[in-house]
């Protein structure tokens, strides 16, 4: 159990997807211009996230790691090579279902985030999430605690970043820097902020 | 879109005009990861290019025949199988290499580049279009890289490729290099400088400020 939890903590703190691995960029900048939308989306991707990793943990201990298709009677063969493909179709099949369930009953949000739902699919930080628990061989209960932990991770970098921007409409910025240029230099001093978080032993 | 744009103009767009890092926002995640050193940098930049160009010529090809709602899953796994392929040619030639790059090969899968050029592009113009869009996109995005690679190679660590072209204090040398470069955050700042200076070249691409300024003005009484 408090394996457990200090792996959460980690996830959440020390391995920040956003602020020390630098994943999920793209929608990170492009969502979080107001809270209410990041918030959405960081919420979208926390829920889509401890959905997939443990959906993707049982599909790699089952079925594509090296002798996992010995229930099968194959105990040679060695699946691994397929982990990406395998990887991706779950995530976008489950980013797709949720599209259909968030355009029927949730239409706001689903308008709000416009293109960036079917970009959840292409965002790194679900795709890394399984690379990570592939190659950190994390098990079934782990996985679903980290899925968790790098979800939110990402979520609180996301409304962070949105609150420093809604109040950075009233500052003066330099003709170049307006919008993504500043937006950039405020997530750099960011991660520095968080990199001070990496000396927390645990 | 109205009028078919030329094969000249979507390879040369990207590149300054239209810079997928720079103006569309797309695919930032590994520009951050792998610029530490100019190395890993090139090798990104042309996976990615080659990737960015094959997933579009295959999806302009067949994009009348993909139904719409399940799009996406056609995308990935055309692209999936691409980076599979990308993948396992750099653990047979350049082991070394794949295992510095690590879990970011797998992740051009996500490079919100190729699926953003695949949805945006190549789901609307015929393939050869597409592929040189493609290309286009991947020669923008490994410009950014490439030149974040080299200066925070070349100010991080004194050295280009791994040949030492500032001679280091440590070793004798005259120069003292700056420990942050090969950090991450540095790259955030860099990008940013660089978007900055882009902007000043290039006036068109400023955003314009979503508040003016009123001049402070001292209200009766206060």
């Amino acid at each position: 159990m408090e394996h457990l939890l200090s792996l959460f903590i980690r996830a959440v703190f020390i391995e920040n997807m956003a602020l020390a691995f630098f994943l999920g960029m793209c929608s990170f900048i492009a969502i979080s211009k107001k809270i209410e939308t990041a918030i959405g989306l960081g919420i979208a991707v926390i829920v889509v996230q401890t959905i997939t990793l443990p959906a993707n943990n049982l599909v790699y201990t089952y079925l594509l790691r090296d002798g996992a298709l010995a229930w099968a009677g194959l105990p040679n063969v060695d699946l691994s090579y397929l982990s990406f493909l395998t990887f991706i179709g779950v995530i976008a099949a489950i980013v797709q279902i949720l599209e259909m369930l968030l355009d029927k009953y949730v239409p706001a949000l689903y308008n709000a985030l416009g293109i960036f739902l079917p970009l959840i699919t292409v965002n790194c930080v679900i795709m890394a999430g399984s690379l990570f628990m592939q190659e950190r061989d994390y098990n079934f209960s782990e996985s679903v605690v980290y899925g968790v932990g790098s979800g939110a991770s990402w979520a609180l970098a996301i409304a962070l970043l949105a609150g420093i921007r809604e109040k950075l409409k009233y500052s003066n910025v330099p003709d170049g820097l307006q919008g993504l240029g500043i937006t950039f230099i405020i997530i750099g001093l960011m991660s520095l902020g968080f990199m001070s978080f990496s000396g927390v032993q645990l | 879109m109205a009028k078919q744009p030329t094969a000249r103009e979507v390879l040369i767009d990207p590149i300054f005009n239209n810079n997928p890092i720079a103006l569309q926002i797309l695919g930032i995640c590994s520009a951050l990861a792998v610029t530490s050193n100019l190395n890993t940098a090139l090798v990104m930049a042309i996976a990615l290019t080659l990737v960015t160009a094959f997933s579009n010529l295959f999806i302009a090809m067949i994009r009348n025949q993909i139904p719409s709602s399940i799009r996406m899953i056609v995308q990935m796994v055309i692209i999936a199988s691409l980076v599979i392929v990308v993948d396992q040619v750099l653990r047979a030639y350049a082991f070394s290499l794949a295992k510095q790059l690590s879990v970011f090969v797998g992740l051009i899968i996500t490079n919100c580049i190729v699926m953003g050029r695949a949805e945006a592009f190549a789901m609307q113009n015929p393939p050869m279009l597409s592929f040189w869009d493609g290309i286009g996109n991947g020669l923008g995005y490994s410009l950014m890289l490439i030149a974040l690679g080299v200066i925070r190679e070349l100010f991080g660590a004194g050295k280009l490729m791994g040949v030492e072209i500032l001679p280091l204090v440590k070793d004798g040398g005259w120069y003292d290099p700056n420990g942050l470069l090969l950090l991450p955050p540095s790259a955030f700042f860099l990008i940013g400088l660089f978007i900055w200076g882009l902007r000043i070249w290039k006036k068109d691409q400023t955003e314009p400020a979503t508040f003016k300024l009123a001049p402070q003005v001292r209200e009766e009484g206060e």
